[in-house]
């Protein structure tokens, strides 16, 4: 097996540079770049028609770009078939042979390599107990659980030490407990194998607990790519904002520094170095406001969750603004039509 | 009520459809030395006339070696044909859909009378191999149908999968698309047979004194009429029956086939 390296630093293993694709009149892929190092795993997220899929099919070569190139380890790969690119993919629906056995689907990418008998058994064994299927050789894969049969698929994807690991939102037709686990899994083999990974998703839990670093798509193009926290922290504009976690996003004018006017003429003490006079946004997550924060907001209950943990509530402010707050559950849950007064730091409001 | 109506209905019909069997049945084995119903007595005679009687049974295999080849060839030819029409895309396909089941259109008797014209010239007449060619362009549709249906579900992901993991499109079908295709195969070739086996108009043109079972039959009726006849076709029977359940148990429903 390859030997792990360091994750999101090294080299780029995979570029991706200007990659466009198109549809008749619908642009799929407008100019992609990005690139990911060697043993990084870098999630692509996005809503479905963003173009995720498209661009790892790009990768995976089952289609084929109108322009731009694809590089592994320095070679260019945008013209060569799937079969010759050396990438080891997880399909949405697990794409496992149905007629043929748990082993032979494992040894399949084996015997197009012509690796002898021997050395199939032996490296089908190991990547079977990797994913705590051993003993599972003769089964096929219907007679296999949804989760089983993910765990095959990641087998037959790792067993020839591809190159490359795409992995295509795999954990879809998991129910939560057990989409948990995978993930888990997933993440520690990929550590140890240090392979390099992508993975596609439309869930932005899932993309914050399983990445190096995260590129949010939409409409075909990359809105941002940068580690989970910045992409939670300190989104780049709207689209991410509202599209990673739950967000309060308005959007106002510097009026000097560190103070950013909303259209109803309120002030907000914010952290940032943008230039007076130049438009901004504004995220505030909900988990950030507290009791003395620095900038206040009253406003009347009109929603009030609980959630376990925490209380999630609805506050019609004063000059109409809808501010989405969040609350640790302490006492009762605060009754709908009650007024309460909640603050944020300046540090705690991003501004982009 | 209305459900006893139609189960009245239903078992009406199907007595109507079984009614022939109910006659020859019995008739194959009668005493009787002619046509008699309902038979006087029971004797295996008829099927002991038929299985020594050495132009029966040359017929029969004329018969079994005719489809078996039919099939092969139809196959052959239907299965790269279904494979054009469901997956590629080039100008006059949508032609070429409607001409593959043109064989099913066009009036047999039309089709016989075209064929003989054309293989008199080729010198074709009376032999096998020309009955073969021409039971295949009657065979042709099923096997396009059936096998184009199957493509049709086919899941291509299993495809790209395959080779994703280091397959060449020729391993690929070999291992992966033609595999899971086989309930397809195996119906359309089994149908294919049984559309040449019972196949007679084509065969009165062409078959010459190369007598396929079902033309000997036809031959039987008009010469002399004996209970012989009677035999065979429960035999004739049997055969497709035990190829239906073939399909049944190994291939793809007709049923999954009819979209």
């Amino acid at each position: 097996m390859r030997t792990a390296k360091g994750s999101g630093e090294g080299s780029a293993e995979l570029l991706i540079e200007g990659v466009a694709k198109r549809f008749g009149d619908v642009v799929a892929l407008d100019h992609v770049s990005l690139q990911v190092a060697q043993g990084e795993l870098l999630t692509i997220l996005g809503p479905s028609g963003s173009g995720k899929t498209t661009l790892l099919k790009v990768v995976a070569g089952f289609e084929a770009p109108d322009a731009g190139r694809v590089t592994v380890g320095g070679a260019d790969i945008t013209a060569l078939p799937p079969a010759k690119r050396d990438i080891g993919m997880v399909f949405q629906n697990y794409a496992l042979f149905p007629h043929l056995s748990v082993k032979a689907n494992v040894a399949f990418p084996l015997e197009m390599r012509n690796v002898g008998k021997a050395e199939i058994d032996r490296r089908v064994g190991e990547a079977l107990a990797m994913v705590e299927l051993a003993g599972y050789e003769a089964r096929l894969p219907k007679q296999l659980s949804g989760g089983q049969q993910q765990r095959v698929a990641l087998a037959r994807a790792i067993v020839f030490n591809p190159r490359l690991l795409l992995l295509d939102e795999p954990f879809g037709a998991l129910d939560r407990k057990l989409r948990e686990t995978m993930q888990l899994e997933v993440r520690r083999l990929q550590r140890r194998l240090g392979l390099t990974t992508i993975f596609i998703t439309h869930d932005q839990e899932e993309a914050l607990v399983l990445s190096d670093r995260i590129a949010v798509m939409n409409k075909g193009a990359i809105q941002q790519i940068a580690t989970t926290t910045e992409i939670y922290e300190r989104p780049a504009n709207d689209f991410v904002a509202d599209f990673v976690g739950e967000s309060n996003i308005l959007h106002g004018t510097m009026s000097a520094p560190g103070l950013v006017a909303l259209p109803d003429g309120r002030k907000l003490m914010v952290d940032s170095e943008a230039a007076p006079g130049a438009r901004v946004g504004v995220l505030m997550r909900p988990e950030r406001f507290a009791p003395g924060g620095i900038n206040e907001f009253t406003g009347e209950i009109v929603e009030a969750v609980y959630l376990g943990t925490s209380f999630k509530l609805r506050l019609a402010c004063e000059g109409g603004q809808e501010l989405l707050v969040r609350q640790p559950a302490r006492g009762a849950l605060p009754a709908a039509g009650t007024t309460i007064t909640v603050g944020i730091d300046p540090e705690a409001i991003h501004v982009f | 009520m209305s459900r006893r109506l139609l189960v009245a209905v239903c078992a009406l019909i199907y007595f109507f459809l079984m009614l022939p069997l109910l006659v020859v049945f019995p008739i194959s084995l009668s005493s009787a030395p002619y046509m008699q119903f309902p038979p006087p007595g029971f004797s295996w005679q008829w099927y002991e006339r038929y299985l020594d009687d050495p132009q029966w049974i040359d017929a029969t295999w004329r018969s079994l070696y005719i489809g078996g080849a039919t099939a092969v060839l139809a196959l052959l030819l239907g299965v790269p044909l279904a494979f054009s029409l469901v997956r590629a895309r080039f100008r006059g396909r949508a032609l070429l859909d409607r001409l593959a089941l043109a064989p099913i259109i066009v009036p047999t008797i039309i089709l016989s009378v075209a064929i003989y014209g054309l293989f008199a010239k080729l010198k074709l007449i009376g032999t096998w191999y020309g009955l073969v060619v021409a039971h295949t362009v009657l065979a042709l549709p099923f096997v396009v149908l059936v096998i184009a249906a199957g493509l049709r579900d086919f899941d291509r992901s299993l495809e790209q999968a395959a080779e994703g993991l280091g397959a060449s499109r020729w391993k690929t079908l070999m291992r992966i698309t033609l595999p899971l295709l086989r309930p397809s195969l195996v119906s359309a070739g089994l149908l294919a047979f049984i559309s040449s086996f019972d196949e007679v108009v084509v065969a009165l043109f062409l078959a010459g004194a190369n007598m396929t079972l079902p033309k000997k039959m036809f031959d039987n009726i008009m010469m002399e009429i004996d209970p012989t006849i009677a035999a065979v076709s429960v035999m004739q029977i049997l055969l497709v029956s035990v190829v239906l359940v073939l399909i049944g148990r190994f291939g793809r429903g007709l049923r999954d086939s009819a979209r």
